[in-house]
């Protein structure tokens, strides 16, 4: 037993994009709101069948607070991811639907914001007051290892000196990404970029140029999960939970901060053990998946999960996405339709979840044909990460 | 280098290390059940859960596993430390137990993967920390 396809997404709704630290002065519940009314709108749910409560990478707002200033009358079930960033996105979300199937709750929200404060820059991580020191972090601070950029970057390194990935193979899904973006009206980053751009843009953390970064932004979006049953009378064609998984490799540990995954498991994203499981429970494959929209805090993070999920050999990435392989037109896989943390906006994965829901509806401005089956990742990092299969 | 992170925060399981650096060695754990090396210094084996462990000493020879270049300051008073290399290091003495530090006496763009590395210990505001050089530099 499991919960393939007993479970569906049936609405969302996202705040609109803002620069970082526009949206500090207010409130995330604020935004919570404003999201979840439109999520509401979307499903043509009422806020009252709402009793389900789930979140990640330690959110502040719980749903004590929440469910009062929301107008939800009852809290039925409630669940927060461990995990860093954007690790936790589809976890919350298989929470979700695992909450619902298991009958404890009827409608849950899943939800996350962020608003930037102007003195503790996201990205600066163990260099900013919002991340403690702590006797772990002693072991990459002092040696000016600090932020996320600088912590992918080494595995990415390592991918590129045991299989002679390029730097042009990080530039072609900035680029990919970018055309994305270009038909997305809503996107922040629509000007053309070129390969040449990119490769003479100034370098943050070698191999990674500006142009592989995603960017900082505030704002966030909410996702209602409920039964496949009540699903089919909502407003939207339903998009079904067919597989969810979270955690990884025991191995991989604290593999960002820590560096000491096993050799094999190093010049990855961590996906792979999240990707067995997941196929497993949904009983598909990789060819089976229409459109990937796999988390780009960083373009060779891409990269490496197109390995992990097998949509080609481990080594093989750079060849995969060289020509455009990952635009939505002519491309081998459609990923990122929507333009991604590089260049559609960073709102913690929930727009790669919007996106997905987008294509399966067939509503998405780079429209992937007859798209059935998607995949979303959350942010490769420390444990637990997390992924999900999901088809119309 | 680095003065703005010269600090340490160790805790019971991590003290150790902290303690044999202060001596200017470099040891690692390594279980007393299957023999494996650990890091970073846990109480327990990541391979077969047994608590019980040795510190071991390397005496400092070392390779380049992988590395970065960082070029942008993650906050303002890193400003005056960028470029700098931040290599991961591994030990034939110490299979499977990497350490994360950085290499100096070298241009920061000509650091390469398998480049061997000999250590020293470097002292900033009262802590000892493991660094490295190029081997013969």
């Amino acid at each position: 037993m499991n919960l393939r396809d007993r479970t569906a997404i049936v609405g969302f709704g996202l705040t609109p994009y803002g620069r970082r630290g526009e949206f500090f002065e207010r409130s995330q519940i604020d935004q919570i709101r404003e999201c979840l009314d439109v999520a509401l709108e979307d499903a043509g749910i009422h806020r009252c069948e709402v009793d389900g409560f789930c979140s990640y990478s330690v959110d502040s707002n719980d749903p004590g607070m929440l469910a009062p200033a929301l107008g939800i009358p009852n809290v039925n079930f409630s669940n927060l991811v461990f995990g860093g960033g954007g690790g936790g996105t589809c976890a919350a979300i298989a929470n979700a639907a695992a909450a619902v199937h298991a009958g404890l709750a009827n409608v849950v929200m899943v939800w996350k914001t962020i608003t930037q404060p102007p003195h503790a820059r996201f990205g600066a991580a163990y260099g900013s007051a919002m991340v403690a020191a702590n006797p772990y972090s002693d072991f990459h601070r002092p040696f000016g290892l600090v932020s996320p950029v600088q912590f992918l970057a080494l595995l990415v390194r390592r991918h590129m000196h045991r299989y002679g990935t390029k730097p042009e193979h990080l530039a072609e899904i900035a680029v990919a990404t970018r055309r994305h973006a270009m038909r997305n009206p809503k996107a922040l980053k629509r000007e053309p970029l070129t390969i040449e751009e990119h490769q003479s843009s100034r370098m943050i953390a070698d191999p990674f140029r500006l142009f592989d970064c995603c960017q900082e932004n505030d704002g966030g979006g909410v996702v209602l999960v409920t039964s496949a049953e009540r699903a089919r009378d909502c407003r939207q064609r339903p998009v079904y939970i067919m597989a969810g998984a979270q955690g990884g490799d025991a191995l991989w540990g604290h593999g960002l901060t820590m560096q000491n995954q096993p050799d094999d498991l190093y010049a990855s994203a961590g996906h792979a053990h999240l990707a067995r499981r997941l196929y497993a429970m949904a009983g598909v494959g990789p060819k089976d998946v229409d459109v990937a929209l796999l988390y780009d805090h960083f373009s060779g993070l891409v990269l490496l999960q197109l390995e992990d999920y097998g949509f080609c050999g481990r080594g093989e990435g750079g060849a995969f996405v060289a020509d455009q392989g990952i635009y939505f037109e002519g491309g081998r896989l459609p990923v990122n339709t929507h333009g991604g943390n590089l260049s559609e906006v960073y709102l913690l994965g929930m727009t790669h979840v919007a996106e997905a829901v987008r294509q399966l509806r067939g509503t998405s401005t780079s429209q992937v044909p007859d798209a059935e089956i998607a995949l979303v990742t959350a942010g490769p990092s420390n444990l637990p990460t997390s992924s999900m299969l999901l088809r119309r | 280098m680095l003065e703005a992170l010269a600090s340490i925060h160790p805790d019971a399981d991590t003290q150790p290390f902290w303690d044999w650096c202060a001596k200017r060695e470099l040891r690692f754990q390594r279980c007393d059940s299957c023999g494996r090396f650990r890091f970073p210094p846990l109480s327990g084996c990541r391979h077969c859960g047994a608590t019980a462990a040795e510190w071991v000493r390397v005496a400092g020879r070392g390779r380049v596993f992988s590395h970065t270049t960082v070029a942008h300051a993650a906050f303002p008073d890193l400003r005056g430390d960028v470029p700098y290399s931040v290599v991961v290091v591994e030990f034939d003495e110490a299979p499977g137990a990497r350490l994360i530090s950085n290499v100096v006496g070298i241009d920061p763009a000509k650091v390469t993967v398998g480049m061997e590395l000999e250590l020293f210990f470097d002292e900033a505001a009262g802590i000892v920390l493991p660094r490295f050089r190029p081997v013969g530099r």
